[in-house]
């Protein structure tokens, strides 16, 4: 087992040098820093789904999450809008929302005062319309005033790791309310309502160009770390500084890994993780024991989503845009699930190396199938035949077929993934 | 009488149309939701997949030189089913039929599905790019504009020739899967399967022939219904995958394994997709002299604004969920 993983880690750490030596030393430090803030996201999908066995597919909405508050924490202030009618407006429809958030509890719990049946639901729909209809009238007015004025809100010009740290907590207060709705439902209809709910989110953020800027993007987001530029300024040379900066920005971002790898590995070990795999095997038999299950299931589910907001914002200020519409169920939610599927559901090793695999094998399909179609396209025009057009555009697109096959072989050939779990002599069949 | 008309073509007629797409596809959702137990997400792509086949089709009966009365991509389509459905049961034999006789639990095979939904995309978007195809590059589009003076209107009605289409298309399958359901014996086993698959089995009803039959049928309406909505908008590679998310939720309000409700999920969501952002202020214009000085109609007063038109479904999927988990008519729910 041990000497399994051994071997797999050396040849992904072969992999990684290999693309260093033909890609360039810059573009793989990027891209492993990448992975890394992937590797958190999918360490996050396997607390959820390897040790509470939760049906997560939004993924993509929590990393939409976290790359909005690291946006907003850490850009510059906009000093257009806090000098303008702005703040007061959205104080006052912040207001609004209390009270249509308000009656929609009062109308809840009006049983207590004798109302029931289906003047119930009646008094509650009206409650929901009224709220939505008053925070509309007061949200619609100051999103067009602030649109037209400052832009957009702007941030709030802190520290970008403050942005990371709000990022979870945010990614935190969705899941949160998240969990509320769906943890009760069974996996099927789990996967969809929250593919369901990250839809939502992205359609929120990509719309509220008062808050976000929407498809207009925001950019340049800051670096926590000094950028390129600044290395530059100081004298050293163009590959130095590059190097400099990715290389300080990446051992942050490891760091920031291994921390949450030894906590989340030392509470797997620990009487909670066993809890956790106890609820997954068999909940009923674990609520017999008095555990309390759907407490359990939201707490887990709060943790893997707080290390996704974490990684989302990770990801948005290393690129140093947000941009909402770049976000893609397949990119984000679906790449992550191959990640873990592939590197074994469970085990957090596994993860590790099915994140950093998966990330780099979807980075390097595309130069791949490139140099493949040119070779093609070379061989058909000396038969007659004619170039392949547009080699540029569909080498892009191999890779998400190229993430198809390797999850359709994962799941025929290793069900369990490269590492497996490995839980106690007695593994789960 | 204007105000009617326009609300006829923006909500009646975009409505049907839509509930039309999103029960055609939903059909297929829940019915192989309810024989093999898993949500398969690979839907929207065989909707996509069929649309092309199809396109291939009519295409080269236009470079053979057939001319048709109406649009080719109609008189092709049977084709294009008949091809979609033999994808299917490939598609069947080689990703999932392996995994359920390894006896895996749906959810390894709902992951599955993502795994064909990537290949698929990443196939069509290999050949096809990420352009926009059209039907109707070299045969005109058939609009027709009835003329609504007679009841006092200045707008026509306005239809074009694959609403009508995809209209009558839809009608004809409910009613054949009807009486395939319910008269015929393949039918009924379906049913006894999806109500209790070892019964089933032990009571002598061939299940490898009632899963093959399921993948027919909606590998074929699926191509349908991607058919169909590609001749009433554009064909984009990822023309489906926007809209699998609509014919999810039409399945689970539904009740996911009930044709029926599929069906009425379908049109409930199309429904409520359109009058949700249909802007109410055109409609109520007439009563502008009549209402009291305070009482000012907006420029807009749509329920949400268009671009949220998507999150109507999710909306109504998560209250139903909250609500009624099993949908409206009662769904499977193991």
């Amino acid at each position: 087992m041990i000497r399994r993983s051994l071997g797999l880690f050396i040849g992904l750490f072969l992999l990684i040098l290999a693309v260093g030596a033909v890609l360039g030393v810059p573009f793989t430090t990027a891209r492993l820093l990448e992975a890394a803030a992937y590797a958190l996201i999918a360490l996050g999908l396997n607390i959820q789904w390897g040790y509470g066995g939760l049906f997560n597919f939004g993924i993509m909405g929590f990393m939409m999450l976290g790359g909005f508050a690291v946006t907003f924490i850490s850009y510059p202030v906009n000093p257009e809008f806090w000098g303008s009618d702005g703040p007061w407006m959205l104080g006052r429809a912040l207001l609004a929302f209390a009270f249509g958030a308000l009656l929609v509890f009062g109308a809840r719990k009006s049983t207590r005062l004798g109302i029931r049946g289906g003047w119930h639901v009646a008094l509650t729909i009206l409650a929901w319309f009224t709220a939505y209809v008053i925070y509309r009238s007061q949200i619609d007015p100051a999103a067009a005033y602030i649109e037209s004025s400052a832009g957009f809100v702007g941030g709030l010009g802190a520290h970008p790791v403050l942005g990371w740290l709000f990022g979870g907590v945010l990614a935190a207060a969705i899941a949160y309310i998240v969990g509320k709705i769906c943890l009760g439902l069974r996996t099927d209809y789990l996967a969809i309502a929250t593919i369901g709910i990250s839809e939502i989110i992205r359609a929120l953020i990509k719309n509220m160009d008062w808050l976000t800027r929407g498809t207009l993007t925001v950019s340049p987001v800051p670096w926590p770390s000094p950028l390129a530029q600044d290395y530059m300024a100081e004298g050293y040379g163009d590959t130095a500084s590059l190097l400099l900066s990715r290389g300080g920005f990446l051992a942050l971002v490891l760091l920031v890994l291994a921390i949450v790898f030894v906590l989340i590995e030392r509470a797997y070990g620990g009487p909670w993780g066993r809890m956790m795999r106890a609820i997954r095997d068999n909940h009923i038999a674990a609520a017999s024991m008095g555990k309390n299950v759907t407490a359990r299931q939201l707490e887990i589910f709060i943790f893997g989503s707080v290390l996704m907001g974490i990684g989302g914002a990770i990801l948005v200020s290393f690129v140093q845009i947000h941009d909402p519409s770049s976000y893609q169920p397949i990119n984000h939610t679906f790449l992550i699930w191959v990640m873990v599927i592939v590197g074994g559901a469970g085990n957090n090793w596994g993860a590790l190396l099915g994140a950093i695999g998966i990330y780099f094998v979807w980075m390097i399909s595309e130069p791949l199938a490139r140099a493949i179609f040119e070779l093609v396209s070379y061989v058909s025009t000396w038969a007659g035949i004619g170039p392949i057009p547009e080699i540029e555009s569909r080498s892009a697109q191999m890779r998400v077929f190229v993430l198809g096959v390797v999850i359709s072989v994962a799941l025929r050939y290793a069900p369990r993934g490269l590492i497996p779990e490995y839980a106690g002599p007695r593994a789960r069949n | 009488m204007s105000e009617l008309v326009f609300f006829f073509n923006q909500v009646v007629i975009a409505g049907a149309v839509l509930g039309s797409v999103y029960a055609l596809g939903a059909i297929g959702v829940t019915l192989i939701f309810g024989i093999l137990r898993f949500a398969h997400f690979a839907h929207g792509d065989m909707m996509t997949m069929g649309a092309f086949v199809a396109f291939i089709l009519a295409v080269g009966a236009g470079a053979l030189g057939i001319q048709t009365p109406i649009a080719t991509g109609f008189i092709v389509l049977p084709l294009a089913m008949v091809i979609a459905a033999v994808l299917a049961l490939g598609i069947d034999k080689g990703f999932y039929a392996p995994l359920r006789r390894r006896g895996a639990r749906p959810v390894t095979l709902l992951i599955a599905s993502i795994g064909v939904t990537l290949m698929i995309q990443g196939l069509l978007r290999l050949f096809f790019g990420t352009g926009t195809y059209s039907f109707f590059d070299t045969q005109p589009k058939t609009i027709f504009r009835i003329d609504t003076s007679a009841i006092g209107s200045t707008r026509p009605l306005v239809v074009t020739e694959p609403q009508i289409m995809l209209i009558l298309l839809t009608i004809v399958v409910v009613v054949a899967l009807h009486f395939f359901l319910t008269r015929s014996r393949l039918g009924k086993a379906m049913r006894a399967m999806a109500d209790n698959p070892d019964l089933a089995q032990v009571s002598g009803i061939n299940t490898q022939l009632v899963v093959r039959v399921t993948w027919i049928i909606a590998g074929s309406l699926a191509c349908a219904a991607g058919t169909m909505l590609a001749l009433d908008v554009t064909l984009k590679p990822d023309l489906a995958f926007n809209i699998l998310l609509p014919i999810f939720a039409a399945a689970i309000v539904g009740g996911l394994g009930q044709a029926y409700g599929a069906i009425a999920g379908g049109f409930l969501i199309g429904f409520a997709e359109t009058l949700a952002v249909f802007n109410w202020t055109l409609v109520l214009r007439p009563l502008r002299d009549v209402l009291p000085e305070w009482l000012e109609l907006p420029n807009n007063l749509a329920l949400v604004p268009t671009e949220y038109k998507l999150t109507v479904a999710f909306v109504i999927l998560v209250i139903t969920l909250l609500v009624r988990p099993t949908g409206i008519f009662k769904g499977a729910s193991t």
